[in-house]
């Protein structure tokens, strides 16, 4: 009987002790997750809408038919997928190697130069390569001349050009986190008669997995959305990436061509959406040791 | 105690790793000796002396036993120094040159060029039966001289004498390595054929073989005649002479310059532009202040939100925590050019779903009107980057030391009191460097701003495609005219990439050192 008196005569004041406690996280949660999903949502109703136009996509959901996604067949949008795909892969498995091999040197040898190349790489992180298109444009004019495959309009060029990037960005990182490899398990190996490649190849890299495989995925997807150098040196529709691709679109007819563009987004987000969302945790990882993604 | 004592490159002998690295570095050699060979060809120099010094120092460094370090670090620091540390360099140069249209070679190449402008069919030069011919898919022509003697050429071969041509009615019937187009062929390919001309020789000044109907070839020589000896141009029609000035034109003397020139260094002359030139100076100062409040603006907007959504759901009795966080964090899984041109759509005036759905059929000029069109770049990347700045506050919350947290209570410190002297400080040591490189980020944030607004809308005082949503790596992209809109400006948009590194790098070093220091106090 006390204990009830009490318990009715509380409730009011629990229920603001509550709200002001928890409830008001509920209510911030659920604004920030309409504020953060309305898009998404929108992309998707629209993707799914008859028309195919601006327009015609307001009314969320109004119709749904794949109409959209089946159009994206009579464009060179699947052209344009691959090719962000191979440029992309082909960039994050390079950038993986060339930095892991730089950070392993910088990490377990003493060499003449050494303070002098981490300075320097220091230095260069803090020129973003993509301010230089203009040279990087005429530098692969002259490359062109001799071997037209690095020259312009080639996807080889262009994976050279973000491999360039490469050691500047992420040398660092993976130097942080290849010297918190114990030494001593590399020097035990070389007793047992390791060279320095087996030491490297089979234990220093199997160590360091995790941030290879952050490194690896922050440059593929930052490689998946550049815009500026890849516009820049692709010329022909057929050799665009989606970034380039999906621009045109909507930067030439925006109306008319809404509903492929939506299809293309949706499409083209899953990769990374999904990537994302399994890999959170190392990505996260990632990025509070450093990273920006584009 | 047979085997060799390994040392310094690993293995001797035939391992499996060893013929690895042998097959690696003979593909490499193979097609480097390709590409030193090809920029011979190419008369390349730059780029042969760079590839033979790669080919020396990749070789050495895979079979030497004493460059174990460069092993490793080579094939990184090869792409580094050609494709970052090179174009950088390269762009200080240009940066310094009037590199351009008009200005777009060496001064050889202009002189040709201009000869062959200005070639005009003189009144009464020869004229010779002419038949249309193909190297493969190069056409060229070939031409019977008064004499009889076969003569062919392409766009790049001047003419030269053919032995063994069967020659009927005065028209060349086959010629041996060439195929003859049939008439077909020539109507097909009619555009290529008139534009076509073919070098009398290898002097400029001797014209070239043209023709209008594919069997008539006339002689085309320029009204331009130059003169080596005194390096000037001559017009031979006027007789005005024109010599070279100090900004790569021939100029007469009356001040009238030929319309091709060459690039030559130019001094400061981009920089001084940039900053006081009428036309540029003014877009070029506002848009200076608005890159920089755009940039500021955002990492403080993104970081406040970030913040307080990372404190509201940093709480462990609140439900569902995870599903917030994930859901929350989407629009940084999405790649930032699909978010940009979504939400230009989203938008739209008259069609977007902004103004028609959210707002009941507004008509507000989200991206056309200036004022709305910085609050709309502003809006958007602070949906694109809260999560981001989420994320590391979350981060940076969980990994806060709870002894001092502990102290501050025991100690007697309100909730708002330990959250100013003691959560915030240590959260910004935490977070500072990434806000540094947030910023260097939205600084250069080009994607953002070219699929939103494309810079726009346009300032009406000026004659550069430049707009009042314009950052400076934006501007730099439309000076460059890379996009085809303006003129190509090679110099002046280099000169701006300077700027643009300078200010860059100067906030990186300014501000690593202060957290630094922070560190230290913290």
């Amino acid at each position: 009987m006390n204990s009830r008196t009490a318990h009715v005569a509380r409730r009011p004041g629990q229920r603001a002790r509550w709200f002001s406690e928890i409830g008001w996280r509920h209510l911030v949660g659920i604004i920030a997750v309409v504020y953060a999903g309305f898009p998404l949502v929108y992309v998707v109703s629209a993707s799914l809408a008859d028309g195919g136009t601006l327009t015609g996509s307001n009314e969320l959901f109004a119709s749904v038919s794949g109409a959209n996604y089946a159009a994206l067949a009579g464009t060179r949008f699947w052209t344009w997928m691959a090719n962000t795909l191979v440029v992309a892969v082909a960039t994050g498995a390079g950038t993986v190697l060339m930095g892991a091999a730089a950070a392993y040197a910088f990490s377990r040898f003493r060499f003449s130069g050494r303070r002098v190349g981490l300075t320097a790489l220091l230095v260069i992180q803090m020129f973003p390569q993509m301010l230089a298109f203009v040279a990087i444009f005429l530098l692969l004019i002259s490359l062109g001349n001799v071997v037209p495959g690095l020259g312009l309009d080639s996807k080889l060029s262009l994976i050279c050009v973000y491999l360039g990037g490469a050691l500047g960005v992420n040398t660092f990182l993976m130097y942080g986190f290849f010297n918190t490899v114990p030494r001593e398990i590399d020097e035990a190996a070389k007793i047992d008669g390791a060279s320095h490649a087996q030491i490297y190849w089979t234990i220093v890299l199997r160590l360091t997995a995790p941030i290879l495989a952050v490194v690896g995925l922050l440059s593929f997807i930052s490689t998946f959305g550049e815009f500026i150098i890849a516009r820049v040196l692709l010329q022909s529709e057929d050799s665009w990436t989606l970034a380039v691709g999906l621009y045109g679109w909507v930067s030439s007819l925006q109306d008319a061509n809404w509903g492929l563009f939506t299809a293309g987004a949706v499409i083209s987000a899953v990769p990374v959406l999904a990537l994302f969302l399994f890999l959170q945790k190392y990505i996260v990882g990632g990025l509070t040791a450093g990273s920006v993604k584009g | 105690m047979y085997s060799p004592v390994t040392r310094g490159s690993g293995r001797t002998g035939w391992s499996p790793g060893f013929l690895v690295k042998l097959v690696l570095i003979a593909l490499v050699d193979a097609l480097g000796v390709y590409a030193v060979l090809a920029a011979w060809g190419a008369e390349s120099w730059g780029v042969l002396a760079a590839m033979v010094a790669l080919l020396i120092v990749a070789n050495w460094a895979y079979f030497s036993k004493r460059a174990l370090p460069l092993k490793y670090i080579l094939p990184g620091l090869a792409f580094l120094l050609v494709y970052q540390v090179y174009v950088v360099a390269y762009t200080g140069y240009v940066a310094f040159t009037n590199y351009g249209d008009g200005h777009n070679s060496t001064k050889e190449q202009a002189i040709e060029a201009l000869l062959v402008q200005n070639e005009r069919r003189v009144e009464g030069s020869p004229s010779a039966p002419l038949t249309v011919v193909a190297d493969g898919d190069t056409l060229g022509f070939a031409i019977v001289s008064p004499d009889g003697a076969v003569q062919a050429g392409t766009a790049d071969q001047p003419l030269e004498p053919v032995d063994g041509a069967s020659v009927d009615a005065g028209q060349v019937t086959a010629l041996p390595g060439y195929d003859v187009l049939e008439y077909a062929a020539v109507l097909e390919r009619q555009q290529e054929v008139t534009e076509l001309r073919v070098p009398v020789s290898d002097d400029p000044n001797e014209g070239s073989v043209r023709t209008q109907d594919a069997r008539t070839g006339y002689v085309f020589t320029s009204t331009l005649e130059y003169d080596s000896a005194s390096d000037t141009m001559t017009d031979t029609t006027t007789g005005v002479t024109y010599t070279p000035n100090d900004d790569g034109q021939f100029e007469a003397a009356d001040g009238t310059t030929l319309p091709v020139g060459w690039r030559v260094l130019v001094g400061l002359d981009n920089f001084v532009t940039a900053f006081g030139d009428d036309r540029y100076a003014g877009p070029f100062g506002k848009i200076l202040v608005w890159t920089f409040a755009f940039a500021v603006l955002s990492v403080a907007s993104t970081f406040l939100l970030g913040l307080f959504l990372a404190i509201a759901f940093n709480d462990a009795r609140l439900r569902g925590r995870r599903i917030y966080r994930t859901l929350v964090i989407l629009p940084y899984a999405i790649p930032g050019f699909l978010a940009a041109l979504l939400w230009s759509g989203m938008l739209n005036r008259s069609h977007g779903f902004v103004n028609e759905v959210l707002l009941g059929g507004a008509s507000i000029p989200w991206l056309t009107d200036p004022v709305l069109a910085k609050l709309a770049v502003l809006g958007v990347n602070l949906w694109l980057g809260f999560p981001y700045m989420f994320l590391i506050c979350t981060g940076a919350l969980q990994s806060l030391p709870t002894d001092v947290l502990e102290a501050a209570k025991i100690d007697g410190a309100g909730r708002w009191r330990t959250w100013r002297s003691i959560t915030l400080p240590l959260l910004l040591v935490a977070t500072a460097p990434l806000l540094i490189s947030s910023f260097a980020f939205n600084f250069n944030n080009f994607t953002l701003i070219y699929m939103l607004t494309g810079g726009g809308p346009r300032f009406d005082d000026a004659s550069v495609p430049l707009g009042h949503t314009d950052i400076l790596i934006s501007m730099v992209y439309s000076v460059s005219g890379l996009d085809g809109t303006a003129a190509k400006d090679y110099g002046l948009a280099s000169a701006l990439s300077i700027v643009i590194f300078l200010v860059v790098a100067t906030i990186s070093a300014l501000a690593f050192r202060r957290t630094r220091s922070l560190e230290e106090i913290a």
